[in-house]
């Protein structure tokens, strides 16, 4: 606990994320209903609930992949509750998918180049990367950080499904990160693989924030300093991850339901 | 039946790993077929007539780089554009506009090389307006948003006397004539169209593995992680629609110059729909299908005509057998002629061990 919290009076004050009363409805649906959180640069938090509780959606209006019908989305201090995702992402907001969203007619180099490619300049360029282009490097070490140098040539529609979870967070790490949002990483995985996902999250730069949806108890209990329980769209409970899991309230709402 | 099917799954892994090479060098370089389809190509005008050379090859050069363009924004980009013969028509118009041409009271008589580059530049934006309102939306709405660009832009030619000289369109167009050639006589004409095709060819080829290529491969299979990249999904997409118009565009200016006049049912409706026809028989997974689409496409037109008069059929049913074999092919293989040949040299492979030589188009 003292090295987190060395880490966190590292990185400085401020938030890194603010969400202010955000609610999204669906129609006559509220998917998320006055939602205020602060999470803090460098913070790690977890965030549980059943499903329909909103964690997903709490995401996409974070992204912007889908606005926020009221609310305000404050990204290290800036307004971005109007901006299209790619903007969000341009200023180092990061996300991966819970039902991976990858490029199956290209191979894994080319995905993660693309990644590098997203949050640099030249996006449009009509030329080749040369020998020593510097983001065709950067994409080696990220594909490497997540063990797919084997592959890496490979299209990723014949991937197997963990090495494809592999590539999902590769993607999210692209570039200069400042928050990423796991959405469920580990969802699909066996238990050795789930073993390489806490490592690979547990070694990120202590800069780097995230909010990871997790079921696995085992893997998002270790990777967080905080969690967030959510219940019908709404913020149900915060605290440590010892208080939440020795929470009565919690444990009948969530973990009590024939949890593993 | 069932036979057949699991050979065809098993065939099918292996023919679209072949599809897209992941290295990152100039395909078809060690393809010693691809070098002799460029050395019989660079040959032709000892090898065909002037019939031949332009009836058959250099049309088939043109109509093979307006569906290049088409392959480029559908293979590519994932966008089914029925608009690009429009912006082709719509650069050869602008060329007999700014040009030379029979009907003085319309052409503003300037030099080609004035009149091309503003014919191209017209036609790029025209192709960029047109795909600004079609990126903002998906699948078969940019498929009847580009075919009511084109039928638009056919019906506005019939009408509009003042311009485009309604049906009966602008004829005599004048050609280029420099350095003592007339680059419209048969064999300057037809190194002209290779080399304007090849240039395409090899662009978009470049193209497709540099970062605007790759990107737009990323917004055809998800444009939504795309935005979650940091990528302007839309703003790539309308690039994507520059690029093809320009390409349509040159093409386009060859056409004018092909047939030296154009009128509205060069640009008509059907027109449309077959370079769409073109660009799927030949396959548009790489840039050679539109091309062998256009060889099967002219080789139809020009030929099947006769054949069924011999056969005692009436000859403007050609039609007919382009339908039927567009059918067969789309049934038979997904990604047209490039596909089939792909499965077809697959389980050569996979019968005997000796490499597979003879024909190949590179």
């Amino acid at each position: 606990m003292d090295s987190v919290a060395r880490r966190l009076s590292a990185v400085g004050a401020g938030a890194a994320l603010e969400l202010r009363g955000v609610t999204r409805l669906f129609g006559a649906l509220a998917a998320l209903t006055d939602v205020t959180i602060t999470v803090r640069p460098g913070e790690r938090r977890a965030v549980l609930g059943s499903n329909g509780a909103g964690k997903t959606t709490l995401f996409n209006c974070i992204t912007g992949d889908f606005p926020p019908t009221s609310g305000t989305i404050r990204f290290f201090g800036e307004d971005v509750t109007h901006f299209p995702p790619y903007e969000r992402i341009r200023r180092g907001l990061r996300r991966t998918y819970q039902i991976s969203a990858l490029f199956p007619g290209l191979t894994v180099q080319d995905n993660v180049y693309l990644a590098c490619r997203g949050v640099s300049r030249g996006r449009f360029s009509f030329l080749r990367p040369g020998q020593n282009d510097a983001l065709m490097h950067a994409a080696d070490g990220l594909v490497q950080a997540v063990h797919l140098s084997a592959v890496k040539d490979q299209r990723v529609a014949e991937l197997a499904h963990g090495q494809q979870r592999q590539l999902e967070i590769a993607l999210a790490l692209a570039g200069a990160p400042r928050f990423v949002l796991f959405d469920e990483p580990a969802a699909g995985l066996s238990p050795t693989e789930r073993v390489e996902l806490v490592e690979i999250l547990t070694s990120l730069p202590a800069h780097i924030g995230y909010i990871i949806i997790e079921h696995d108890m085992d893997v998002a209990l270790r990777v967080v300093e905080s969690v967030t329980m959510m219940h019908n769209g709404r913020i149900f409970k915060e605290g440590l991850p010892e208080e939440i899991q020795s929470d009565p309230e919690v444990q009948e709402l969530y973990l009590g339901g024939g949890h593993e | 039946m069932s036979v057949t099917h699991d050979a065809h799954i098993q065939v099918r892994n292996p023919a679209s790993t072949a599809q897209r090479p992941a290295a990152r060098a100039w395909p078809d370089i060690n393809n010693p077929a691809a070098w002799i389809v460029a050395a019989i190509l660079l040959i032709m005008p000892l090898i065909a007539n002037g019939f031949f050379l332009i009836e058959i090859f250099a049309t088939t050069l043109i109509l093979g780089t307006i569906a290049l363009s088409l392959m480029f924004l559908a293979g590519y980009g994932g966008m089914v554009s029925l608009m690009q013969l429009t912006i082709a028509g719509f650069a050869a118009y602008m060329v007999a506009v700014f040009g030379v041409s029979g009907n003085a009271n319309i052409s503003l008589g300037w030099p080609w090389w004035l009149a091309v580059p503003m014919a191209l530049m017209l036609a790029t934006i025209f192709g960029t307006l047109g795909g600004a309102l079609a990126v903002r939306t998906e699948g078969i709405y940019t498929i009847m948003i580009t075919l009511a660009i084109g039928a638009a832009f056919y019906y506005f030619t019939n009408q509009n006397w003042a311009i485009f000289n309604g049906h009966t369109g602008i004829n005599n167009v004048g050609t280029p004539h420099f350095w003592g050639v007339d680059w419209r006589w048969d064999i300057p004409f037809y190194y002209v169209v290779l080399a304007v095709a090849a240039i395409c060819y090899f662009a978009v080829d470049y193209i497709s593995r540099a970062p605007f290529g790759l990107a737009l491969q990323g917004v055809r299979d998800n444009p939504r992680r795309m935005a979650a990249l940091g990528f302007n999904v839309n703003a790539h997409r309308v690039a994507a629609y520059a690029v093809a118009s320009f390409i349509a565009g040159l093409a386009g200016v060859l056409q004018v110059w092909n047939y030296r006049q154009i009128s509205p049912g060069s640009v008509s409706v059907g027109a449309c729909i077959d370079v769409l026809i073109i660009a799927v028989v030949g396959g548009i997974t790489r840039p050679v299908g539109p091309y062998i689409g256009a060889l099967v496409f002219v080789l139809l037109r020009t030929f099947a005509l006769d054949f069924l008069v011999k056969i005692g059929l009436d000859g403007n049913r050609f039609r007919l057998l382009i339908g039927l074999g567009f059918l067969a092919i789309v049934f038979w293989s997904s990604d047209g002629v490039i596909g089939l040949w792909q499965r077809w040299r697959q389980s050569y492979y996979s019968q005997s061990d000796r490499p597979a030589g003879g024909r190949g188009h590179g």
